[in-house]
């Protein structure tokens, strides 16, 4: 399970054996987290967001439970209770401000972590299944954002609620009594608040269970590195502990200054202020837009608007939307290259970079109404961000002559350190 | 088999979308309205920035306005009188304004709906006893909480202070489908241009206490000084505990930073 030189646990104090011969915990950890697990010397600050992201996950957790204590779940009340937690619980709008904007910030780390694994090939054999249980991970991260988007009960809970489910209802025949089944009820109600109020206080462990797998399937073949060449020896390896731990509190350092510099002093900018009028089934807000973090996926969704074979276009936006997250899922086998670092990828490097701006631009496109010019250009983001998995990237992953690759990954590290550095990664 | 697959999956998908382009098209039908509504005029207010302070003597004012103006068909449920200690105000002081409001109640030896005299822990009462009197007493329109309101808005304080002062005559160019209709009237910073609500505030309308001139303007301001404190009661608290906490972040990462430093100083990578 991992590197034979991995420095092996040897408890010293009389108290640690015992609690090695009988549960052996410390030894779990020291193996997992401490400077029994070696990891590759060169992993750049994009590695940190696998550890933020956790860190991102405690906070809402802990967060959670305490807004749990004061919130009640119950439509006739459900919106006033989050006000009561704003005015009147102690540090209660400290909470709740941390917790809404501690969504956006887990979906921001979460974001880069997913972009650092498709520039440095992180999802290749023999990752694979650390992927696989990652893009798990983001479609709980995305049910659970949702649902507990619909707690205050205010207008964009409601019909958020309301449009959500309504895609359930594109499918043909059983797709109106599946979206009743889910609701608990024709339209929002208090019965689905009540299952989105439990589904949302479960999820996050659920995530947290899927989490443990990931890190487990991780620490098999160990983490990848910005060279995308696999450790060889102990030279190319640090312990984790005190190396990435050291990192890692930095990273944390300038991600909860992020983090409070938004909390506290603009914590409604990722907002909508549609959510602070109480939820009322009469009256549709002007313009429903989903929360930032679902934006690419909301502006896949609007931009089939053509009845293409027998399908119409509603179910089409809503297979296109699911499909554009579960083809992640098939991303280990499109791309067939054995190089995994972009660094090496001359070609690829440039797609992954249009990718980048096309998910940006399908998320401007999908906080604007359905109007033109951002009806077309949420169209051409679909082609490309369906082009870019299931077309160009198989070609690439053919055609492509990788770059001249260091042995090692010590060499590379040696080759950027030497005193001409110019001739780059080759100079071997 | 994933690639061939997959290969067919994003060739169905890009020909939906390439039919789904060349068949929508490509101007938007005009939208006139947009040309009238105008973009909310900016307000500074004390409560502002990343230096927010209350000013005490603008949200007692702007209370005024609410009471004397606003609170005839808009209620503030989620304010209790309990909390305008907040803007200066003794116990004493509260006790005797909430004295002022009837709110609802019960006789306590009947069990017949009454009002009793306010206390300090009554919220502020609201105009109508429910959504149908307020729609049938204001031409079908339901005059929104105020609590919520500067949070509740696009453009937020803004937008009430434009609101507010935004009254006039409808332009010479107004196509007569936007004209304002009977019981209606013409604002431009209102999204649909015409709004149940009549001009609310005209010079003088209230009598400050502090010889603070009641302009229109001044009034306005107070009132949205006032009603941003309303929305968020620990908005400056808010703020300040921010700064304490970003600092203290600011030594621990300086700390880590050096911490990670030393510890990779042997170390090239």
């Amino acid at each position: 399970m991992s590197f034979p030189w991995a420095k092996p646990y040897e408890p010293k104090h009389p108290l640690m054996k015992w609690m090695d011969e009988k549960l052996p915990i410390p030894r779990l950890v020291y193996n997992a987290t401490g400077p029994g697990y070696p990891v590759p010397r060169n992993l750049n600050y994009f590695w940190n967001f696998g550890v933020l992201a956790g860190a991102a996950l405690m906070i809402q957790i802990i967060t959670g439970i305490i807004l749990a204590m004061h919130y009640a779940a119950n439509v006739g009340v459900a919106f006033n209770s989050v006000e009561h937690i704003m005015r009147d619980v102690n540090a209660g709008w400290f909470i709740r401000y941390a917790h809404m904007n501690g969504a956006s910030m887990f979906f921001i780390v979460v974001y880069l972590h997913i972009f650092r694994g498709l520039y440095y090939g992180s999802y290749k054999a023999p990752r694979e299944m650390v992927w696989l249980l990652g893009v798990v991970i983001f479609l709980l991260m995305m049910a659970t954002a949702f649902m507990g988007y619909v707690l205050p009960w205010g207008q964009m809970s409601f019909w958020g609620a309301q449009v959500i489910t309504g895609f359930f209802s594109a499918i043909p025949i059983v797709g109106e009594p599946v979206r009743q089944w889910l609701l608990g009820g024709f339209v929002p109600d208090n019965a689905t608040l009540n299952r989105f109020f439990s589904l949302h206080y479960l999820l996050p462990f659920v995530i947290l269970g899927v989490i443990i797998l990931h890190i487990w399937a991780l620490h098999i073949p160990g983490s990848n590195n910005p060279t995308g060449i696999e450790v060889k020896d102990e030279q190319d390896t640090v312990p984790f502990h005190p190396y990435y731990t050291a990192k890692d509190g930095f990273g944390l350092g300038i991600f909860l200054l992020v983090f409070v510099a938004l909390t506290f002093f603009s914590p409604n900018m990722l907002g909508h202020a549609d959510n602070y009028i109480p939820a009322n089934s009469l009256s549709t807000p002007a313009h429903i837009v989903p929360e930032w973090y679902f934006l690419p996926f909301y502006a896949i969704l609007k931009a089939f608007t053509f009845n293409f074979l027998w399908i119409d276009a509603k179910l089409w936006g809503v297979i296109a939307m699911f499909a554009s997250i579960a083809l992640l899922f098939f991303l280990p086998w499109l791309d067939s290259s054995p190089v995994k670092s972009s660094t090496y990828r001359p070609l690829y490097r440039w797609f992954f970079w249009v990718l980048v701006a096309d998910v940006l631009l399908l998320g401007w496109c999908g906080m604007q109404p359905a109007e033109q010019p951002w009806v077309i250009l949420s169209q051409l983001g679909s082609i490309y961000y369906f082009a870019h998995f299931l077309v160009i990237l198989p070609i690439v992953s053919r055609i492509e002559r990788p770059l001249p690759m260091p042995n090692s990954i010590t060499e590379a590290v040696l080759a950027k350190h030497a005193p001409d550095a110019a001739s780059g990664p080759a100079a071997a | 088999m994933v690639r061939p697959l997959g290969f067919l999956v994003g060739l169905g998908f890009i020909t939906a979308l390439v039919l789904a382009i060349f068949t929508t098209p490509l101007s938007n039908e005009p939208n006139v309205a947009y040309s009238f509504v105008k973009h909310p005029r900016h307000v500074k207010l004390a409560s502002d920035g990343l230096v927010p302070h209350w000013d005490k003597a603008q949200l007692q004012r702007g209370m005024q306005v609410y009471k004397e103006v606003c609170s005839a068909c808009h209620s503030l449920n989620l304010v209790a009188f309990r909390n305008i200690q907040d803007l200066g105000y003794t116990e004493g002081q509260v006790k005797t304004f909430a004295k002022g409001f009837q709110v609802p109640s019960i006789n306590p030896d009947t069990g017949e709906v009454a009002t009793r005299d306010g206390l300090s822990s009554d919220h502020f009462p609201a105009p109508y006893a429910n959504d149908v009197a307020a729609r049938a007493a204001n031409n079908n329109a339901i005059p929104p909480d105020l609590s919520l309101i500067t949070k509740a808005r696009e453009g937020g304080k803004d937008y009430i202070y434009s609101l507010l002062t935004g009254y006039q005559n409808p332009p010479a160019n107004l196509p007569a489908e936007l004209k304002p209709g009977t019981g209606l009237h013409y604002n431009p910073y209102f999204p649909n241009l015409n709004l149940a609500m009549a001009k609310p505030l005209n010079d003088g309308q209230v009598t400050y206490a502090d010889g603070t001139k009641a302009s229109v303007d001044q009034m306005a301001k107070d009132v949205t000084a006032f009603l941003v404190w309303t929305a968020e009661p620990k908005l400056v608290k808010r703020v300040q505990v921010g700064w304490a906490v970003f600092f203290f972040l600011l030594i621990f990462t300086v700390l880590a930073y050096l911490s990670y430093r030393n510890i990779w100083a042997d170390k090239k990578h």
